[in-house]
């Protein structure tokens, strides 16, 4: 039966048959690769390169803010920080706990973190740990290997070096909200900012944003399938922030922050000639390093839930009656306006009766007769009721308007409030309400329907230093060119100018002088070596009764008079020009004149003092009369009243 | 004189034994041995022991191949049923007490060593099934091909069982070829290929969704792109974008920037692929071309049955590696795992071959020595 050879042709065939099997399909093969590496080639080649190169941004340094000796008063510093991917597939929390056996992650971390991935979209990278140690960093380098959606980064941070101090100036950045970033893609600055995470917020920061940002440049670099670089092709630099210049001098700043010790309050220092602010105060304050890693939520809760409200910027958010520090340029408005002399002598006999109305003076002896230079430096509240009632609302609306009373004053810092300077036409158009003729009374003693800003009051006595030149305020004086170096002015030039008779102008600013030596304010500046101009003024917070006795030691604290002060120094060249409020204060003279003295005494004599201000004595007794308490209240709480007839 | 007959003599103990290798195998597998290396070398960039530790596996499967070259085809049909027992014996015992790796269970310690049952399989089956129908020779009839089918069936369900897709499919193969050759009805080869496409739809159904999606992502990779499809489609960037010639040794950008998954194993010819170009490809696929050439060769004029069955099988199952791994890594064939012969990196696979080759080159030798 056996037939090799019949077997092994049979045998051939199946080699045969296998053979053009296996040519047939490694020529499919090669068609297949032919077709991949040919035809396909220009489409597959693009791919590959799109896979090879990523663009990465640079993100630009930003600038530097310095004060106006050349100190720095917000920095940059390169610093790492770990930061979480969330995936969506991995547990942080679990990332979190695995982490913190690695290096220390404290609960306002975690918090922080939680917060921060609320507000963020998917796939942004959150920081849980910032301002790594060298040892934090080398320790987590070790154990890189356990944490696959962790990274570790270098990143420029902001530094605040001096802390509290001024920081409702400085402000801070803080990470880019999605509030922030569809305001950028409006703006279509969106672009400049890839690769930044940080934003100004607040004050300065936020002002000039667009100067202290600079532009994202980009790199294009060689990356793996793991999004590791590992090698940069080509780059095309950013353009660093300009830094700013300020017009505050930060020393200045510091001494006047330390003499309000714990007070609360603000003040604001002009340079008259120019419009530099030289102090800007308002207290309390914070520390704006918490923010700008993201503040984790309990420190938050704190500031925000402080009764002192540390986060006010008082200087430019507070709307306060200013009291008889409003005198002065009333009494401008009357030698301006005609309707009172100099020389007219008023009998002050403690009361101003209107209709069956009794306005009192805070003076506890009645000060007799009176002209204008008396009236301002022994303060007669008496005398600028009826100078009010002479003048009538709308005139002095007219005549305070250029001064910026009840307006923005274009300082620049935004959040400033506009404050009200009362009007026929504005009590008709806010609270469609008749004027009464009796509320016009209380505005004589910066009261009623006055609610003016601490910036206000202080650019107001800048002006009357300044011969009624308009200076816009301004923090920062110059922008400096980050690469060139050459600095550009905020403000170059006058505003505008205030035309005002030069001898109204002396008269005024004499009887101001004479307060500091023989009037309201002659303690605050007992041997002081330069010629100054001032004025006290107290403020009512709520009102007493009619025929109520204001006792200060019956009422709360914080329902105690606000303390004001203005000055000018020195009187016959002004070099500085101020306006200071201690919340809750009392009198002008006790708590306000002594803060501004020694800030006047460290910018003219470079005197440092070593405690905060000490209160003065209490000469003048704040208003009594039962019924401005009643408009003044109304008016800082924006409600309507009406003077009882 | 006297001092070169010491020499002459050692050469002439040496000579029947170094006789045996056949040149124009040695010629194919150094020359796939050198490709494998220099990609290796540039494949594995990050881990440069690779090489070193190729060249060892290289070393081992050397002196298998050598020993296997010098077993005469008669004992190697003796040791067909033992083999075949234990292998068989082993894979039940991996079934039962084997350690489960990323839920596949195909690995068995057995107290020397951990060994992979399967892998011995992939000769193991034609070599039983040649010595089935060697014993059968001139009784062959249909019943043969039944008990054939059983015994090849046997392990490559307990190595479904594991699971291990692609050494199934792989052992399979090997025993279907020696069932071809051994002279398989063509109407029952009909009536299998018709029956097994008629069983398609019927197989779909049967299929878990993850087998499914396989499926789909193997004929539309691009519907998961980050997903399953990854792999298949930065494979097919790399190898497209080498495009004719190449980018060049060491200058393949998906290589060596990490796209390409397991670059140094089963997709290594995606780097290969990318670096040496259209060109290099078809060098390389002649190279296996003629491997499966001297096979065929030596199996025609292998003067037993058994020998052919074997020899033809083994330029199959070659063949088969070979088309599979450059099948899956361009796309056409789904992504199962299976190295590249004399390419990828990895010890086992390097032996299986080696001794492959050995009997191929045993076979061969046998030829020569019947014949003189």
């Amino acid at each position: 039966m056996r037939n090799p050879e019949r077997e092994v042709h049979y045998f051939r065939i199946r080699i045969a048959v296998a053979t053009a099997f296996v040519l047939l399909a490694f020529t499919a093969l090669i068609a297949r690769l032919a077709w991949l590496q040919v035809v396909k080639h220009d489409a597959y080649m693009a791919q590959a390169e799109l896979n090879r190169i990523a663009i990465l941004p640079v993100a630009p340094n930003r600038g530097l803010i310095k004060d106006r000796n050349g100190k720095i008063i917000a920095r940059n510093y390169s610093a790492y920080t770990l930061e979480i991917t969330p995936d969506g597939l991995r547990d942080h929390d679990k990332t979190i706990d695995e982490l913190a056996q690695v290096i220390e992650v404290q609960g306002r971390d975690r918090r922080r973190f939680k917060k921060l991935l609320e507000d963020s979209k998917r796939f942004d990278a959150i920081p849980i740990r910032t301002r790594l140690t060298d040892e934090e960093v080398a320790r987590f380098s070790a154990q890189r290997y356990r944490f696959p959606n962790v990274e570790l980064r270098a990143r420029l941070f902001r530094d605040y070096p001096l802390g509290e101090i001024a920081s409702h100036m400085i402000g801070y950045i803080g990470r880019i909200s999605p509030n922030d970033m569809e305001r950028l893609e409006k703006r279509g600055d969106a672009p400049a900012y890839y690769g930044t995470d940080h934003i100004g917020k607040v004050g300065i920061e936020q002002s000039y944003e667009k100067e202290l940002h600079g532009t994202a440049g980009q790199e294009q670099v060689e990356i793996t399938a793991g999004g590791r670089a590992v090698r940069t092709l080509s780059r095309n630099p950013s353009l660093p922030g300009n830094n700013l210049i300020l017009s505050v001098d930060i020393e200045l700043q510091k001494i006047t922050e330390k003499a309000f010790g714990d007070r609360r309050g603000a003040l604001i220092a002009i340079e008259p000639k120019t419009g530099d602010v030289l102090a800007f105060v308002a207290k309390p304050t914070f520390d704006p390093n918490l923010f700008v890693d993201g503040i984790d939520p309990k420190s938050w809760d704190e500031l925000n839930n402080d009764p002192d409200k540390p986060l006010l910027n008082r200087a430019v958010r507070g709307t306060y009656p200013i009291g008889s520090t409003y005198k002065p340029f009333l009494a401008l408005a009357a030698l301006e306006t005609g309707k009172r002399k100099a020389e007219t002598v008023i009998q002050d006999n403690g009361v101003f009766v209107f209709g069956n109305r009794r306005f009192r003076d805070s003076n506890k002896v009645p000060l007799g007769p009176v002209d204008m230079r008396r009236s301002i430096v022994k303060s007669s509240d008496v005398y600028y009721y009826m100078l009010a009632n002479d003048l009538g609302v709308d005139t002095i609306h007219d005549f305070m308007k250029p001064w910026s009373f009840g307006q923005i004053t274009g300082i620049d810092v935004e959040g400033e409030q506009t404050g009200i300077l009362p009007s026929i036409a504005w009590k008709d158009k806010r609270l469609k309400q008749k004027w009464y003729p009796g509320e016009t009374i209380s505005l004589g003693v910066g009261q009623g329907y006055n609610a003016f800003t601490l910036l206000q009051l202080a650019h107001a006595t800048a002006i009357l230093a300044n011969d009624g030149v308009v200076m816009r305020p301004h923090l920062v004086k110059a922008v400096e060119d980050a690469r060139s170096g050459d600095k550009r002015l905020t403000v170059p030039h006058e505003s505008y100018r205030i035309p005002i008779k030069p001898e109204h102008l002396k008269l005024v600013r004499e009887a101001m002088v004479e307060v500091n030596i023989s009037g309201t304010g002659r303690r605050a500046f007992e041997g002081a070596p330069y010629k100054v101009g001032g004025k006290t003024g107290t403020a009512q917070v709520i009102s007493i009764k009619q025929n109520e006795k204001y006792n200060e030691n019956r009422i709360d604290e914080r329902h105690r008079d606000h303390s004001l002060f203005i000055a000018f120094a020195p009187a016959d060249d002004p070099k500085i020009a101020l306006a200071v409020i201690v919340e809750n204060g009392g009198f002008g003279a006790r708590a306000a004149a002594p803060i501004a003295r020694m800030v006047i005494d460290y910018h003219l004599l470079g005197k440092v003092p070593t405690a905060p201000a000490k209160e003065g004595p209490d000469e003048e007794g704040p208003l009594r009369s039962a019924a401005l308490r009643v408009q003044a209240l109304a008016a800082s709480a924006g409600v309507a009243a009406r003077a009882s007839p | 004189m006297n001092q070169a007959t010491a020499a002459q003599r050692i050469v002439r103990i040496v000579r029947p034994y170094v006789a045996v290798f056949d040149p124009a195998l040695m010629a194919i597998i150094g020359s796939l041995g050198v490709i494998g290396l220099i990609t290796l070398y540039s494949a594995g960039n990050d881990y440069p022991w690779r090489v070193t530790d190729q060249i060892r596996n290289f070393g081992v499967a050397f002196i298998v191949l050598f020993f296997a070259a010098n077993v005469r085809p008669q004992w190697l049909m003796r040791l067909a049923l033992p083999v075949y027992i234990i292998g068989v014996a082993l894979l039940v015992a991996t079934e039962l007490n084997g350690e489960t790796v990323k839920g596949a269970t195909r690995w068995l310690d057995i107290k020397v060593t951990r060994i992979q049952p399967s892998e011995i399989m992939k000769l193991g089956v034609p070599m039983m099934l040649a010595w089935y129908f060697h014993k059968r020779e001139g009784a062959l009839r249909g019943l043969d091909f039944l008990v054939a089918a059983v015994l090849l069936l046997v392990p490559v369900a307990l190595i479904l069982k594991q699971p291990d897709l692609g050494t199934a499919v792989l052992v399979l193969a090997a025993g279907v070829f020696v069932i071809f050759f051994a002279g398989l009805p063509w109407k029952w080869l009909a009536v299998m290929l018709v029956g097994g496409v008629s069983l398609l739809p019927v197989a779909w159904t049967l299929m878990h969704d993850y087998q499914r999606e396989r499926v789909m992502t193997l004929i539309d990779p691009s519907t998961d792109p980050l997903g399953k499809g990854f792999h298949t489609i930065q494979a097919m960037i790399a190898i497209g974008s080498g495009g004719m010639f190449g980018k060049g040794w060491m200058q393949g950008t998906q290589a060596h920037l990490e796209f390409i998954p397991e670059r140094t194993s089963d997709f290594i010819f995606a780097v290969y692929s990318e670096e040496f170009g259209l060109v290099g490809n078809i060098v390389l696929v002649l190279l296996f071309m003629a491997l499966v050439w001297r096979s065929f060769a030596i199996a025609i004029n292998a003067p037993t049955l058994f020998a052919r069955l074997l020899a033809s099988a083994i330029g199959l199952i070659m063949f088969t590696y070979a088309f599979v791994n450059m099948g899956m890594v361009s796309g056409i064939l789904p992504v199962v795992g299976v190295p590249l012969p004399f390419i990828s990196y990895g010890g086992t696979a390097l032996v299986t071959l080696g001794m492959a080759c050995g009997f191929l080159m045993a076979i061969s030798a046998h030829r020569k020595l019947v014949q003189s």
